[in-house]
């Protein structure tokens, strides 16, 4: 039965082995993928992780030093051309035409992709009323705030209605409100059918994904969705309330069973590790009685456990 | 598929001219730079020396003395700006760089210049002939030096004030093309070459990678579009602009300075056509090679000098050693410069030019499967 599901399950991206060395440095180290169609999927990581690196190597910017990349069921080595049509990408810096006016970034956008004439046309209506550019329409690209930026790029990513969108940090230069927004854009987008790869370094937009993958140094330190991800968590996690935090968060630290302690707000949050019995009289031993309480584990404290050296044992 | 190709291309072109009218600077630079060094160079360079400011020691004192340096002034060549009681002071001038030259005139200079067949036709050339004077010239600059050797022969009729029956010439030239001798009437077909190298090479080289410096090559090499689309779709524009520029060139160049335009009007399109699309792909070749607009901009002077220095626009090309000619051939500008002084002083057509004409087009298609060779739709 479940060999059954794996047959019907379709991949927009497999990739094994994935290795980018620039020189000496490895810049993305045997990265193995399986995102499915359909889905959003994010890569979280701090700057200098190889996310952008992973996304340039799958849309075929990059050339990888090792591994097998499929997209859309075609290997990516050798059909980088013909995939371009059925892929979009949006780069982490604003790469449109400065000088030239919204509608003509679109115009210029949609003879690259062949569309021509009413076509064309009404494609671009379409967008311009979709990303809420219209006002925006004979503005120069240029002297446009963050969050129109970001629309209009979104929109040139998506003129030829690619299978699989690639954002890299498309949220890096706008404020929450825009996010809060651009999201509900990708969940149209993949309710629409679209495969969606985003990179980010905010916990709260890689809660959003369906599943993601957390790296650091061009490694995957761990993947899965959200919630199995906090499942699946090798720690329990503690808060302790009371007065001189920062003194206890310093000897809490030392011990080889507590992964790490953060304060937050007028709590430390201590991720101790599974195979402690009993998290809360341990903790509550080691910060002579003051008050404890387990905690419902969230995305950061995934990224806390398997980051900084942390990960496995 | 057929018809995408062009709406591609066209896509570009449109994108790379709305691009290049809202950049006022660069802009503005295409009509100014042909017209200011048309107008500077037009009036200013001129290779046949006249006015050197020289000095004069004269040791006679005689009207004759006073004669001959009148017959001097009269060449227009010299113009005696200092006297010098000696030698010694004269050199002092010329090292100072107060003086290009100075004439001595001996104390017995009348008696030479009695003696002088010259002077006085009844008198036989003989050994006991004297120069009646002597220049002492820095020769540092041949230019200068050439100008006054000239003067070496200069007849004595106007200081004798007799006219004498001169012997014949042994040869006579006839100058066709620029019989009055006016150096802006080579000047200016040479400048539009001059001209269009430096906007043409400059303009392409920084086109491919300002698309690198902006961010938006990241993007559209993500997209469908194909190497030589691109390059094609990006030095199209640069074709009217320098069209434009030959026409403010030779127009001023007719009107200002009265340079005759032979030539029909066809060929020179035609050989500046051919020379723009030649001067075009090589900078888009710079474009691809170049990392940054700072390097282009270097690489395009490293082209120009030549261009300036060995295509026949400032020196003779048959004054030059074969090896600097084989480079010179190698250099599009070369080919034009032929071509477009030919054409304009000579009215030659381009089928008399097949040769040059054939080397720039071969030399724009080679040009052009090299850059879209070298320009990969990779990062890094």
């Amino acid at each position: 039965m479940t060999f059954d599901h794996c047959e019907k399950m379709e991949y927009a991206i497999e990739a094994r082995g994935l290795t980018k060395r620039f020189g000496e440095n490895i810049a993305v180290n045997k990265l193995d993928l399986l995102i499915p169609k359909g889905s959003i999927y994010g890569f979280l990581g701090p700057n200098g992780c190889g996310k952008s690196t992973s996304i340039r190597l799958l849309t075929g910017l990059l050339e990888a030093s090792e591994g097998d990349v499929t997209i859309l069921g075609k290997p990516l080595l050798g059909h980088e051309e013909s995939l371009k049509t059925r892929i979009g990408y949006m780069t982490q810096k604003f790469s449109l035409y400065d000088n030239l006016t919204v509608r003509e970034n679109l115009n210029f956008v949609g003879a690259i992709y062949g569309f021509a004439g009413k076509r064309k046309k009404a494609r671009i209506e379409e967008l311009l009323a979709l990303y809420d550019l219209e006002k925006q329409a004979k503005q120069f690209a240029g002297s446009m705030s963050g969050g129109q930026k970001q629309r209009l790029a979104l929109a040139c990513a998506t003129l030829h209605s690619p299978e699989l969108l690639f954002l890299d940090e498309p949220t890096s230069a706008v404020d929450p409100e825009n996010r809060r927004e651009f999201w509900e854009r990708l969940f149209d987008l993949c309710a629409a059918g679209t495969t969606i790869l985003v990179s980010t370094h905010y916990m709260d937009e890689a809660e959003r994904c369906h599943a993601l993958a957390i790296m650091e140094e061009g490694n995957k330190r761990a993947d899965g969705s959200p919630q199995a991800l906090m499942n699946a968590m090798p720690a329990t996690v503690v808060e302790v309330s009371g007065n001189k935090l920062r003194q206890l968060k310093q000897t809490l630290t030392q011990h080889p069973d507590i992964l790490s302690a953060a304060q937050i707000g007028a709590h430390l949050r201590v991720l101790v590790k599974k195979k402690v019995q009993n998290p809360l009289l341990f903790i509550s031993e080691l910060s002579h009685g003051r008050e404890t309480l387990l905690a419902r584990p969230s995305l950061e404290d995934v990224f806390v456990t398997c980051t900084g050296g942390r990960h496995g044992d | 598929m057929g018809i995408s190709i062009w709406i591609r291309i066209y896509a570009i072109f449109v994108k790379e001219l709305k691009q290049l009218s809202r950049d006022r600077m660069t802009f503005g630079m295409i009509i100014m730079i042909p017209l200011v060094q048309l107008m500077l160079f037009g009036y200013a360079i001129n290779t046949d020396a006249r006015h050197i400011p020289v000095g004069l020691v004269d040791l006679s004192q005689t009207s004759e003395s006073r004669a001959v340096e009148q017959a001097l002034v009269a060449t227009q060549s010299v113009d005696f700006i200092a006297r010098y009681r000696s030698i010694k002071e004269a050199e002092i001038a010329i090292t100072k760089g107060d003086i290009r030259a100075v004439l001595y005139l001996p104390a017995d200079m009348t008696r030479r210049l009695f003696n002088h067949p010259l002077y006085d036709h009844k008198q036989a050339d003989s050994p006991l002939t004297q120069p009646i004077g002597q220049w002492i010239v820095d020769g540092s600059d041949t230019v200068i030096a050439s100008s006054i050797r000239a003067l070496r022969n200069m007849p004595l009729d106007e200081v004798a004030n007799h006219s004498a029956t001169r012997t014949a010439p042994s040869f006579e030239v006839v100058q066709y093309f620029n019989p009055e001798q006016r150096t802006v009437v080579n000047i200016v077909p040479g400048l539009v070459a001059v001209i269009l190298t430096m906007t043409m090479i400059l303009f392409t080289s920084s086109a491919i990678v300002r698309e690198h410096e902006h961010g938006n090559m990241e993007f559209l090499i993500t997209t469908p579009v194909r190497s030589i689309e691109l390059m094609i779709g990006k030095i199209a524009p640069y074709v009217l602009v320098g069209l434009l520029q030959v026409a403010i060139i030779l127009s001023v160049g007719h009107w200002v300075f009265s340079v005759p335009i032979k030539g029909n009007l066809l060929s020179l399109l035609g050989s500046s056509v051919l020379f723009i699309f030649a001067s075009l792909t090589l900078g888009l070749v710079l474009s691809t090679i170049a990392k940054t607009q700072l390097q282009a901009m270097q690489m395009t002077i490293f082209i120009l000098l030549p261009s300036i220095l060995l295509s026949g626009f400032m020196f003779p090309y048959d004054a030059m050693p074969v090896a600097a000619q084989w480079i010179a051939e190698a250099l599009p500008v070369t080919h034009f410069m032929r071509m477009i002084r030919a054409i304009a002083l000579r009215d030659a057509n381009l089928l008399l030019l097949g040769k040059d004409a054939l080397w720039l087009g071969l030399f724009t298609v080679g040009g052009i499967i090299i850059a879209s060779l070298r320009f990969k739709k990779k990062l890094g």
